[in-house]
């Protein structure tokens, strides 16, 4: 097999995939939206809009039948379930969550928030900041998205007015600081007129920064991961011969030929002998590969645990505190026992303390979860790696997925 | 260092292979849905490199209509030696001829696989079953999670799926219940395209330009064969034609072309103002919402 000092063609300087999500709430024009962003980067193919028009009531087609596909959803008129878009421009190409925007869907919202490298929430210039906008904030700061859009839409209902896109700005800063966002590139759009949505809109000359598409194509992302530990959770192992390859998705940092490592949660230590991208031998493997790789000494290391070079160890540890989303209709309480699924690791849990006195999380709440778990978890702070530190909990009994987590392992420790 | 990351195509790799991964980690009895279409010849080669240099710890499944392309059964047969793998067959005409479905008046036998697949599912006890479904292909599809819980009717709620967060999929199911799994979820038609060409796949000649005796209907090109021919108004000719997908041959149409080499056939597509399922596939076009509420009887 050829030698190469780094994985094959990943010359390039900037990602060229954005994944984003898009959150509103009910009638704010999210979907059309998304449509018209669809639509005006000519990313709509000819049948699917002949199939648009046929299914809309009026001479126009409704761009928002583009993402809204379910029955139900037609029917209703609304966003029930996130729905995944594909599309690109010469700069690149965009993976995009359109997730709803109801109290009763924010799991969705969740769900599409938690793998985007950015988060756009619409806003109704006639509305302003309401309560939906906070909850959406809200989820984005628990999530640590990098990048914040703030999307003032129906711009043309106000009559193009500055004024008022400055004072919903201003509403939404004093929010956006409250939960610790950092910062927010807020643009003001009509989504049904097209006013800043692909191209920059002559109705609102005042406006000097980029239209919608011309920021997304342009927002840096993704070297943090390259320059974080690496943390390479072990997915399964692969014997052949008297060979043992142990294989997994680098999720952070880099691991060279050499290397000394740390198997986790045991503690022993053994070198990198050999790196594999998916059939190329390399020396320097990199964050978001899947590879394998093989150790010089005959450790048993099992689907579960976690390879780390030992700078900057992950925490081992029974105790488990974060803050967390439930997703579930049944609430999670005090007590309760369930599993966490960590990384390639899933382990038995009770659930001993919900934040500040609070006995059940109930659908749809953030909070906060602290739990005792029966066998060690290797974890980081969610702010320093989002895949480490991210956890579900899961239903032993049939299986639901309750609970999203954030780990947050500067807590205190607490006692048993 | 500093700033490197993945390309396109490497991200959707590193991606797919770590939910083959995932599977094989979590799961009892997994199989491969295979029907010698492009998506599935992509999923298999995924398997392969995921497993490497060990083989494929999964079997295949190949839900047969009875109206294959004859150049795509002679691929099939030829993969599965060559790569020594176990290949489950369903076939939908042994169901017809045992009086368990009933051919439709249309002759299209597409929708007829569901019965087949489940009960093939519910009598392996497979436990987690991979499909070429891309998000991109449909609006019914664009709302699948990536790991998709079925009943043991193997019906699709999508009001009811499980959220799916980070990279963290729940595969937990009660006994008869199994998972479908989608690793080319997040890959667009041009993609996987474009991974054939980088990795040098090989495809069934069906999907190059040749010459090949066509008619007209419904606005596609079909083949006549053993599933029917044209009927009086319809007249037979030759004409230069290539295959976008791979399916029944009685709802799958063929489309003018030129393109001999994986260049020509990826500059077409990046040219195409129409999706591939728009272009080819009558099945999809039996009802506003016709993929949805076949997906929630059991198809994949």
């Amino acid at each position: 097999m050829p030698t190469t000092t780094t994985t094959p063609s990943t010359s390039t300087s900037t990602t060229d995939t954005l994944r984003l999500a898009t959150a509103g709430s009910v009638d704010d024009g999210k979907s059309t939206l998304v449509g018209r962003l669809l639509h005006d980067s000519k990313s709509v193919l000819a049948d699917q809009l002949e199939a648009v028009t046929r299914a809309s009531s009026g001479d126009v087609p409704d761009l928002a039948l583009l993402t809204d596909g379910l029955r139900a959803e037609r029917e209703q008129g609304i966003t029930i379930d996130v729905a995944y878009r594909y599309f690109a421009t010469p700069r690149r190409r965009f993976i995009l969550a359109d997730t709803p925007g109801h109290v009763q869907y924010t799991r969705n919202m969740v769900t599409g928030t938690s793998t985007a490298d950015l988060a756009v929430v619409l806003i109704d210039a006639r509305n302003g900041v309401i309560e939906q906008t906070r909850r959406h904030a809200a989820v984005a700061a628990l999530l640590r998205v990098p990048h914040l859009v703030l999307a003032v839409n129906k711009m043309d209902l106000c009559g193009y007015d500055e004024h008022r896109f400055t004072e919903i700005v201003e509403d939404f800063a004093a929010c956006a600081a409250g939960l610790g966002l950092p910062c927010f590139t807020a643009i003001p759009v009509s989504a049904l007129r097209g006013d800043n949505v692909v191209t920059r809109s002559p109705a609102m000359g005042w406006y000097e920064g980029p239209s919608l598409l011309e920021h997304l194509e342009t927002v840096p992302v993704g070297a943090d991961l390259t320059e974080a530990p690496p943390r390479f959770p072990v997915q399964y192992v692969i014997r052949h011969g008297e060979c043992r390859y142990y294989a997994g998705q680098l999720v952070s940092g880099a691991l060279r030929v050499g290397d000394p490592v740390v198997v986790h949660p045991s503690g022993r230590t053994s070198v990198i002998t050999a790196l594999d991208v998916l059939g190329t031998e390399v020396t320097t493997a990199q964050a978001g590969s899947s590879l394998t790789l093989r150790l010089a000494d005959h450790l048993d290391v099992a689907r579960g645990d976690l390879i780390s070079t030992g700078a900057q160890s992950p925490a081992v540890t029974r105790y488990l505190s974060g803050r967390a989303c439930h997703l579930a209709e049944r609430p999670l309480r005090v007590g309760q026992s369930v599993l966490v699924r960590h990384t390639t690791r899933t382990v038995r849990a009770i659930v001993r303390e919900l934040g500040d006195g609070v006995s059940e999380l109930a659908a749809n709440d953030l909070g906060r979860v602290t739990l005792r778990t029966a066998d060690p978890l290797v974890l980081d702070d969610y702010a320093d790696v989002r895949r480490t530190g991210a956890f579900l909990l899961i239903d032993p009994v049939d299986g639901a997925t309750l609970t999203a987590g954030m780990a947050q392992t500067t807590e205190p420790a607490r006692a048993a | 260092m500093r700033g490197v990351t993945l390309s396109h195509l490497d991200a959707l790799e590193s991606e797919a292979v770590h939910i083959f991964r995932e599977v094989a980690g979590e799961f009892e009895r997994p199989v491969i849905l295979f029907s010698g279409g492009k998506d599935s010849i992509v999923m298999l080669h995924l398997a392969l490199k995921a497993f490497a240099p060990a083989a494929i710890p999964f079997s295949l499944l190949h839900v047969d209509t009875g109206h294959n392309f004859p150049e795509v059964l002679e691929y099939r047969d030829r993969v599965v030696a060559e790569h020594g793998l176990r290949l489950h067959v369903a076939s939908v005409q042994d169901y017809i001829d045992a009086g368990k479905l009933r051919e439709r008046p249309d002759g299209t036998r597409n929708p007829l696989q569901t019965v087949p697949l489940t009960e093939k599912i519910q009598s392996e006890k497979f436990d987690a079953v991979f499909g070429g479904g891309r998000r991109d292909e449909e609006k019914a599809r664009a709302k699948e999670r990536v790991f998709s819980l079925r009943d043991e009717f193997s019906q699709w709620d999508p009001r009811r799926q499980r959220p799916e967060l980070w990279q963290l999929y729940n595969g937990r199911h009660a006994a008869g219940e199994h998972v479908r799994v989608f690793p080319l979820s997040n890959w667009t038609e041009l993609d996987v395209w474009q991974y054939i060409a980088r990795e040098g796949i090989e495809l069934p000649q069906i999907y190059f330009a040749h010459r090949r005796e066509v008619f007209r209907r419904h606005g596609m090109w079909l083949t006549p064969g053993d599933w029917g021919s044209p009927t009086e108004c319809e007249t037979v000719e030759k004409r230069l034609v290539r295959y976008r997908t791979v399916g029944d041959m009685s709802c799958t149409g063929a489309v003018d072309s030129e393109a001999m080499t994986l260049d020509s056939v990826i500059s077409e597509i990046a040219a195409s103002r129409l999706t591939e399922r728009g272009a080819t596939r009558a099945d999809d076009k039996m009802s506003e919402a016709a993929m949805e509420d076949r997906k929630r009887e059991g198809y994949f």
